[in-house]
């Protein structure tokens, strides 16, 4: 009885293991398909068309999908074809995919790294088939910078910072101490390190405003609310919120209201991102204000590609285009926001 | 004299002796550092202050940790409460965005009953792989905990689903006669767990399971259905944690409602003094244990500790727990001030035949 029980464990085993297996594969098969969008029967540049080959990490969140969706419009919208692969979060189908491009020789090469290290033998080997890569979103941290052109992505100290600068002209009539409590993002990644420093740096040039309490809130909204609800009552009197992002600003606005409080009028909430939720509740009047995280960098990336496949010289940094919201930007904005 | 100090080994000898000094403490630390933390006001017609967050944002993981401890009990473990509380959450606020009226009442009860109904289906799952093929359980769970918050960022298509629901969110921020309604909740499924399996032969069933499957099932029990039933009962508790986390931000977020609840639920149950190799629970220890884990979260943020050294805090904190619960390590610290307090101790008996 018990020996069956085993052998059929074992067999139970295997048989998962081989289904597995077979999925994994399958999903391989599907996801090397570089096709994509426009005719995958031209082998780049063929017909005159600039041909750019583009790996994104994956879908991992609504920022993602829009920053897929934002690339795929802009490509067809100049009349480039589109080569897109999707990673889905490992470097060795990113790798793959880089291999194919070079292959296929297309003209330029873009993609958002999965991770920062591991890149400098493909790079080279695009780079000894001539074939110019821009980096989008995320960095690599390779010695050699001649492998790349340029880097195309947003600039997290200049968010912190202008969502500190606003603030700073906000509370200028202010006489007496301004307290403000600050929601970091994950302890150590660099949204939330860069976006305390650049916030940090504006408000010094105002002695009156002073961060009292500062936290992680996990970039998420139940932990924005949770450490909010102990600054309120660690607390009395705190005059400004500045949350890394619109989740925990979401989460940390609940808090506000059951201790009795209106946000966007006791309590100035200043966030960054802009997604569609940290929008709607700009335009309500909950929040303030908010420094744009965007994730449409498309046209710009296709600007840069026509620049460098014609061989024009282009910055090695590409700030992706910003902008800040007010709750009446923010009431104009609303009805296009595309994520 | 004798009796007294009988009494006094009696009451420190208790299992939930230290893990309550060590609550104690924090409390008294957290009083020191800002005396109004103790302070509990009535704001709204409802209890209001740092205490009852605490107990409020405990409800979860109290549930979360009942089902482990029976769980654990038998002898197995349940990596995948975490992500079936994303998957029933998920569902549930999916279910309710979809509505046209999402503050009907017949809305979020539907709502929850799918979330619940998928939630038994997984648990069902969980314990056919462990109870049923004779998978070894913290294998047969790991598949659906990763494979489970794959599910729930499919539910919600990668984004976060918002709602805005008064009745749902009763199950997260409501109140019931000024207490918040997550507790309430709670500990009503604490009583109904600990009627049944402590008034009932239930318990003895489930921990006799836990000490030897096989001689129980020779003795007439039926293990396999008992391992499978208590897989159930975790997903079942899992679901309504899933509820409450949820509910207390009106949103569901496949990526974190419920991220690590497993790992704290299972400190929570060995804190409690439940042993990891089964054959015994203490429902009450696992109640300690959770108000111990969400007090010591809260302490971070109310004596607002540096981000960077806040795990360390937790980490240290809970090492002196499970230390000092530990009897030969109570054994040992006592015996070096050379006054045993009962000299029959099988446990410093052993320990003398060591050389030092």
């Amino acid at each position: 009885m018990a020996k069956t029980g085993i052998t059929l464990t074992r067999r139970g085993l295997g048989a998962m293991l081989a289904v597995g297996l077979l999925a994994g594969g399958l999903a391989g098969c599907g996801n090397s398909d570089t096709g994509g969008d426009g005719d995958s029967g031209s082998s780049g540049g063929g017909n005159g068309k600039l041909v750019i080959g583009f790996s994104q990490v994956g879908a991992e969140s609504g920022w993602r999908t829009a920053n897929t969706n934002s690339i795929k419009e802009s490509a067809a919208e100049a009349g480039y074809e589109l080569k897109f692969d999707d990673a889905q979060g490992k470097q060795e189908n990113q790798i793959k995919a880089i291999r194919n491009f070079i292959q296929q020789k297309v003209d330029v090469i873009a993609f958002s790294p999965v991770v920062e290290s591991g890149w400098d033998t493909v790079l080279k080997e695009a780079k000894d088939a001539k074939i110019p890569v821009i980096l989008t979103d995320r960095a690599v941290d390779s010695a050699d910078k001649s492998l790349y052109k340029t880097f195309i992505g947003s600039d997290f100290v200049k968010e912190g910072r202008l969502a500190g600068e606003w603030l700073v002209k906000e509370k200028s009539a202010a006489t007496g101490p301004v307290n403000i409590v600050e929601l970091q993002g994950t302890t150590g990644s660099a949204p939330a390190n860069d976006r305390k420093k650049g916030f940090a740096e504006a408000i010094a040039a105002n002695p009156n405003l002073k961060v009292v309490a500062s936290q992680s809130g996990d970039f998420t909204r139940a932990g924005g609310k949770q450490v909010m609800e102990q600054f309120l009552k660690a607390n009395p009197k705190i005059d400004v919120l500045f949350a890394h992002n619109d989740d925990m600003g979401l989460g940390a606005l609940e808090a506000i209201t059951a201790a009795g409080k209106t946000p966007g009028k006791d309590i100035t909430i200043i966030t960054i991102d802009a997604v569609k939720d940290g929008m709607q509740a700009l335009a309500d009047g909950k929040f303030n204000f908010i420094a744009e995280c965007s994730p449409l960098l498309g046209p710009q990336l296709m600007d840069l590609a026509k620049k460098v496949k014609a061989g024009e010289e282009v910055p090695a940094r590409v700030e992706t285009e910003e902008t800040t919201f007010t709750q009446e930007q923010a009431k104009a904005a609303l009805p296009n926001r595309k994520y | 004299m004798s009796t007294v100090r009988a009494r006094a080994a009696g009451v420190t000898g208790h299992r939930l002796f230290w893990p309550l000094v060590v609550l104690v403490l924090l409390l008294m630390a957290n009083a020191i550092y800002r005396p109004s933390f103790l302070s509990v006001e009535l704001k709204n017609g409802h209890l209001y202050g740092s205490l009852i967050d605490i107990v409020r944002l405990s409800a979860p993981l109290i549930l979360v940790a009942l089902g482990m401890s029976l769980v654990i009990a038998t002898g197995g473990i349940d990596l995948s409460v975490g992500a079936v509380a994303a998957v029933a959450g998920a569902v549930a606020c999916l279910y309710i965005s979809e509505q046209p009226d999402q503050n009907s009442l017949g809305v979020v009860l539907t709502a929850v009953a799918l979330g619940f109904g998928v939630a038994l289906l997984l648990g069902a799952w969980n314990g056919i792989l462990v109870a049923g093929i004779g998978i070894q359980p913290i294998i047969a769970t790991l598949i659906l905990m990763v494979a489970g918050r794959g599910l729930a960022q499919l539910i919600a298509e990668g984004q976060i689903i918002t709602i805005n629901s008064g009745p749902y969110k009763v199950i997260g921020v409501g109140h019931l006669l000024t207490l918040p309604f997550a507790i309430v909740i709670a500990l009503a499924v604490t009583v109904l767990v600990a009627v049944l399996t402590r008034r009932t032969a239930l318990g003895m069933i489930i921990e006799s399971v836990g000490g030897n499957a096989e001689a129980s099932r020779l003795a007439g029990i039926r293990s396999r259905r008992i391992t499978f039933l208590v897989y159930v009962v975790s997903a079942a508790c899992a679901a309504i944690a899933g509820f409450m986390m949820t509910a207390n931000v009106s949103s569901a977020d496949g990526n974190a409602v419920g991220l690590w609840v497993e790992l704290d639920a299972i400190l929570a149950v060995v804190i409690g003094g439940t042993a990891l190799a089964g054959g015994r629970f203490y429902l009450g220890g696992t109640v300690v244990g959770a108000l111990l884990i969400q007090t010591l979260t809260t302490s971070v943020y109310a004596m607002n500790i540096d981000p960077q050294t806040s795990l360390l805090f937790k980490a240290v904190v809970v090492i002196v727990v499970c230390l000092i619960q530990a009897p030969a390590f109570r054994a040992r610290f006592r015996r070096r001030r050379s006054v045993p307090v009962t000299p029959v101790e099988p446990v410093g008996t052993e320990k003398e035949q060591v050389p030092a």
